[in-house]
């Protein structure tokens, strides 16, 4: 199938490693992209805060030139821009006025957008429903045995209104990653918020939030924190030095897109992901990768005296 | 014709939107309209008194009430009809309170709609024909299903007033959910010490004929004479054999977590009786956990019983019965606490539901009444009682459940009890004690040092912060009477779920012809004068089945529903609504479609002549082969053709004349 | 109750899509205790809410609590009632922008970020960090410093800002939202 494809404005720049990895896994799964002409930024988290219509304009002129081109499905790999995106076109179809007013606006430059004609799908979605995390273990060929991967969502994958995955306990990443082979731990604060735009503006606040996250991945053993969004990469990456000072903590963890992992177990070669962006470096995780042999797991024996343990609920309460 | 028009205030419920000097005024023109009167409260006996003596004085003979539904007080006028001499289906009402006052805003509007469906009620009554309602004899018999604590108290009460009941219990015990309970507040007496006489006393009581691990599968007929068909599930026990020694529950190596009576914290074998003071004593062999019926082999229930009182042949029986009277007492479902991941049930070991925690503290449950962690060892030092889970949240039940915070307060006081050094952290959006000895209870708990804090918990998570928090489950809340968001890190966290409805009350209500209320709890008859009753004569609710609610107000609805059965029985006979089918021998062909639509299978085919026949005593008046007749063969009498086309072209020449074009 | 439309309830019920929902906030504590922010706000987003239902609107529009959220959404997906917080959130800055009323640079790093977006209709992340920080943080900003070269080193930082070559469809875009916005 052909999808239109949203870069983001960080593509261009701190996240070039994301852009390039994902065009090249979906080049790899049959993913035919095709980017929108001239897309502009989706405004991020700023714009809705000081005047709400122009930035559904802003968004929504995204996706008119998305439906221009013919397409009925939009793939953002960033998680901001795909809740903008779907956040705009799900808010002009529940509210008659805004969807006037809206187009009114696009009018202005000779576009018009009809809701519900362009849908936004996250990266990730596409990759694990449309393609199926089976189908991607299928073409594995060096499995990322022996590494422990920790999979961070961030906020924007099942929320505000309902994404592709439970909000509370996403499982989507998990199902990528095992079946790419790595080791997944119960990673608790998977889709807490790693401080967003906080990191600039009230840095003491941010900084604590992104500790706890890094703390919680260390001690799950973790070689490296997976992500799905440029700003949750940007926070946890860029920041890292400056809270380990602040805390005087010692982290090095590497924090890498789960596009670069998959390329990876895809069988590309580490060199070519640029995996040099991070300021963390990924070495020794890669390096540990290469040495590492399939080890099974030992399993912790039960005290004969323990309760049972409630069955989960099978996929989470997401519809 | 004489028609008497009788337009009703109903306090400001109607008159407040809708003007009813001018609807009166306006239906005393009206074609055959000799009075028309308004008045505050027709209902009122004094209300009543104007029909009676209009009808008297005027020579009326056909009357309407524009007022509220006919659902309340039909009856009423039409009992005011027959005193004054007049056929009481003579009657009709116009609904201008739900179908106009209460929907709409506008009173002009609302005052036209109300004008016109008086014209609707006026058109159409004076084709109303007399009828007499008929009597049947009552069926002595009572069903009473669910032998929980609501089912139980209602079958004492008519079996001890001498009458017969039947009581069917779809899990091999009865008891229902108050048999899991430890303490019972507020005055924390044991549960099972008040519970099991009255489970004994059913299980032996002469008039009770008790069908455990059974289910009804249909029900038919009307009130006073229903016939229902009941699967008495195959237990593979002989009970004429069985002594209940327990020697085979003893020696079955099947062992599976029960998931219903220990609420998932305990095991049980397949051959099993959910608890020791079960009743019947019979255990049941649960065939989809058995090693026989699974892979063929093992059968060593059956080496070891002495009596020979296994039986791997036995088939389940189709029991058919007679009833009077039904009441419908299936108690509720707890909320299944996986459904809101960020509480981390099912995730995080030590988070407990609030059943589990019962069975934890019953000295006859898996952990013989120690409060212990997951491992089944540990105990805590600290424990966060979390309220409203599933309650109070319309993303999934917004009713409260009632009973919540009284057993959180509980719970608490048993920590208190049995791990002395504990702290107790109850997290609340309201503490809610209505209910006699209840806030008392609250303020015993205050005394006792339970740490109360008011905010709806956030999340129970295992990501630390501090040192302080390592290996702790760590409660997120704001504490709102300061304001701040706070961290408790506690080793037990325990969800106090809300009660829902029986996950299939919707097929149930189905099987007894009775509905369900938006939250999927049975409908009563009416919310506050007969939380009882429901729309279904004959069929009675009773227990958490009609909504949540406490041990004593359960036992005082039991009781009232047995109160009910007992004054119809009592009474002998019931009248029979006299609206009814009936065949016109002369066009009907013997097609039989009318045989296939009709819901109570009330009507037969007369072989020799090839004719439909209603059988009077099973019509219920509903109208369903008067739509399916082809050859508009079948009258439904008080809902006539030429009644029914009467009242259309009454409302639509009435707006015609109301509503210029 | 009917509200005074000028006053900040009245606003957030008239203007924003789902605000009237507000009306039914239970307080009880559900987004105080989720909100990843709250530790460093003045009052929680539920202490908010009761204060605008009290009327205390210059206290509200002063306070730092919507500055400090991170639209994470968190507490809108879990309101046991459904009330757009988030939604209620960005009002809030667009009310406390409109009255003069704010007291966190917060509201010039959003300003130089739309700058940028409607003069090249991209972001601009090496732009927002000089500017910004230059501003308002010089010191702070030399603290950036060697973050900003290791990023720069590491090509993730473009020194120029990308163009998008329709600049002018989408001022006239944006320059109509903004005209039928302010008709209300
Ligand atoms: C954790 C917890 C603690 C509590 N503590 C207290 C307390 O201390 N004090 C207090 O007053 N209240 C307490 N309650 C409330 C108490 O449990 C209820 O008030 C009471 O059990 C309701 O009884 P019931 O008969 O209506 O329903 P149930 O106890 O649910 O009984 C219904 C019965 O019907 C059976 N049944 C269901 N469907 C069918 C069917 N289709 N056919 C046949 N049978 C069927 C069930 O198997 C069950 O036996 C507590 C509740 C909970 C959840
Ligand atoms: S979570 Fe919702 S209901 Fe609760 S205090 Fe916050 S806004 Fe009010
Ligand atoms: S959306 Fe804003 S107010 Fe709500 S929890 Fe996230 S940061 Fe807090």
């Amino acid at each position: 199938m052909k999808y239109a494809y949203y870069p983001g404005c960080s593509a261009e720049s701190s996240a070039s490693a994301y852009d390039a990895t994902s065009q090249m896994v979906a080049a790899a799964l049959g993913l035919e992209l095709e980017e929108i002409k001239d897309w502009n930024c989706c405004g991020a988290t700023e714009y809705f805060s000081i005047d709400s219509l122009p930035a559904y304009a802003l968004v929504a002129r995204n996706l008119a030139l998305a439906g221009r081109q013919g397409t009925s499905e939009v793939i953002a790999p960033c998680s901001a821009c795909y809740v903008n995106l779907k956040k705009v076109d799900e808010r002009m179809g529940d509210y008659p006025q805004l969807n006037s007013d809206v187009n009114e606006a696009l009018a202005a430059g000779n576009l018009s957008y009809t809701p519900g004609s362009v849908r936004a799908r996250h990266l990730l979605d596409v990759i694990c429903n449309e393609v199926g995390c089976d189908a991607v273990s299928e073409k594995v060929v060096r499995p990322l045995a022996g590494l422990t991967l920790v999979p961070y969502y961030g906020c924007y994958i099942g929320r505000p209104e309902g994404g592709f995955d439970d909000v509370e306990n996403p499982q989507t990443l998990d199902r990528l990653l095992k079946g790419l082979g790595a080791t997944v731990p119960d990673y608790s604060l998977k889709s807490s918020c790693c401080g967003g735009h906080m990191t600039q503006i009230g840095t003491e606040v941010a900084l604590g939030i992104l500790r706890g996250l890094i703390d919680l991945a260390a001690k799950l053993g973790a070689d490296a924190m997976v992500v799905a969004c440029p700003m949750c990469q940007l926070n946890l990456d860029v920041y890292q030095n400056q809270l380990n000072s602040h805390f005087g903590t010692t982290y090095r963890m590497p924090i890498v897109y789960f596009t670069q992992m998959m390329a990876l177990a895809l069988g590309m070669e580490a060199a070519e992901l640029k995996f040099e962006e991070g300021l963390v470096p990924a070495g020794p995780m890669l390096e540990k990768w290469q040495a590492a042999e399939a080890s099974p797991q030992p399993r912790k024996k039960k005290s004969k005296k323990a309760l049972p343990m409630p069955e989960p609920l099978d996929g989470g309460d997401s519809g | 014709m004489k028609i008497g028009v009788y337009t009703c205030h109903c306090g400001g419920n109607i008159a407040g939107t809708v003007d009813c000097e001018a609807v009166t005024e306006w239906a005393g023109r009206l074609d055959g309209v000799e009075v028309s009167r308004e008045y505050k409260f027709m209902c009122s006996s004094l209300g009543q008194e104007l029909i009676e003596e209009d009808i008297k004085e005027y020579g009326l003979d056909r009357v309407v009430v524009a007022s509220c539904s006919p659902h309340m007080h039909e009856p009423t006028f039409r009992n005011a009809c027959q005193r004054a001499g007049l056929n009481p289906y003579f009657l009709e009402m116009a609904n201008i309170r739900e179908h106009a006052s209460w929907v709409h805003k506008d009173r002009s509007e609302a005052t036209e709609k109300a004008m016109a469906l008086t014209a609707a009620s006026v058109a159409r009554v004076r084709y109303n024909e007399p009828l007499f309602a008929r009597l049947s004899p009552v069926n002595q018999n009572t069903l009473v299903v669910g032998g929980g604590v609501a089912g139980i108290q209602a079958a004492l009460e008519i079996a001890n007033a001498g009458y017969h009941v039947y009581l069917v219990e779809r899990e091999p015990s009865i008891g229902g959910h108050m048999a899991q309970l430890d303490k019972t507040f507020p005055t924390l007496d044991c549960s099972a010490c008040i519970l099991t006489p009255r489970m004994f006393e059913v299980g032996n009581h002469e008039n009770i004929t008790m069908l455990t691990y059974s289910e009804v599968e249909e029900v038919s007929g009307y009130i006073g004479n229903f016939e229902a068909r009941i699967r008495v599930r195959a237990r593979c026990i002989n009970q004429e054999l069985c002594t209940g020694c327990g020697v085979c529950e003893e020696k079955c190596p099947a062992k599976v977590v029960d998931t219903i009576f220990e609420a998932g914290l305990g095991r049980r074998k397949a051959v099993y009786r959910p608890f020791p003071q079960a009743v019947p004593k019979f255990p049941v062999i649960d065939q989809d956990n058995c090693i026989w019926f699974q892979k063929g082999k093992c059968r060593a229930c059956e080496k070891f019983c002495p009596t020979d009182a296994i039986d791997f042949e036995q088939d389940d029986r189709i029991l058919e019965i007679e009833v009077g009277n039904i009441i419908v007492a299936t108690g509720y479902d707890a909320f299944d606490a996986r459904r809101i991941s960020q509480y981390g049930y099912a995730r995080y070991p030590n988070v407990f539901t609030a059943l589990e925690f019962e069975r934890m503290t019953n000295a006859a449950g898996p952990t013989e009444g120690n409060v212990v962690l997951r491992d089944g060892e540990t105990q805590p030092d600290s424990i966060a009682i979390i309220h409203c889970v599933g309650s109070r949240d319309v993303r999934y039940r917004e009713h409260c459940s009632r009973v919540c915070c009284m057993y959180s307060l509980k719970f608490a006081h048993m920590v208190h009890e049995k791990l002395p050094n504990a702290t107790v952290y109850n997290f609340y959006i309201d503490i809610r004690t209505p209910g006699k000895d209840y806030e008392e209870f609250y303020h015993r708990l205050l005394e006792e040092g339970t740490v109360f804090i008011r905010g709806r918990a956030a999340s129970i998570t295992d990501a630390t912060l501090t040192p302080e928090e390592e290996g702790k489950l760590i409660v997120t809340a704001e504490d709102t009477l300061v304001g701040r968001q706070r961290r408790i890190p506690v080793d037990m966290a325990i969800l106090s779920t809300g009660l829902e409805p029986r996950h299939d009350s919707h097929e149930v209500a189905r099987i007894f012809s009775i509905s369900c209320s938006r939250e999927g709890f049975f409908k009563e008859r009416h919310p506050k004068l007969d939380p009882i009753a429901t729309m279904t004569d004959g069929v009675f609710i009773a227990g958490c089945a009609q909504g949540p609610r406490d041990i004593p107000d359960t036992v005082v609805q039991g009781a009232a529903a047995a109160a009910r059965v007992l004054s119809i029985i009592g009474k002998g006979e019931v009248e029979i609504e006299a609206a009814k089918a009936e065949v016109n021998d002369l066009t009907c062909v013997g097609c039989q479609m009318c045989i296939e639509s009709c819901p109570y299978s009330a009507i037969e085919h007369l072989e020799e002549r090839q004719k439909a026949r209603v059988i009077e005593a099973l019509c219920k008046g509903c109208g369903t082969c008067v739509a399916a007749c082809l050859s508009k063969s079948i009258t439904l009498y008080h809902f006539t053709d030429q009644q029914l086309v009467a009242q259309m072209r009454g409302a639509m020449d009435a707006l015609f004349e109301l509503v210029p074009a | 109750m009917t509200l005074n439309p000028n006053s900040v309830y009245g606003r957030i019920i008239s203007e924003l899509h789902g605000g009237e929902k507000l009306r039914s906030c239970l307080q009880c504590g559900m987004c105080g205790g989720s909100c990843p922010s709250g530790p460093d706000m003045d009052h929680t987003p539920r202490k908010l809410f009761a204060m605008i239902a009290a009327g205390q609107d210059d206290e509200v529009l002063r306070s730092n609590t919507f500055w400090y959220c991170v639209s994470c959404y968190l507490c809108t997906v879990r309101c046991p009632q459904e009330i757009p917080i988030t939604d209620i959130m960005y009002h809030l800055k667009h009310q406390a922008i409109q009255a003069g009323l704010y007291t966190t640079d917060a509201v010039d790093f959003s300003e130089t970020f739309i700058g940028h977006v409607e003069n090249y209709g991209r972001a601009f992340e090496f732009g927002l960090a000089t500017q910004f920080y230059l501003a308002h943080h010089p010191l702070g900003g030399l603290k950036m410093g060697p973050m900003a070269l290791a990023m720069l080193s590491r090509g993730r930082l473009n020194l120029r800002p990308t163009r998008i070559k329709a600049v002018r469809q989408l001022r006239n875009i944006l320059n109509k939202a903004k005209e039928i916005g302010a008709r209300g």
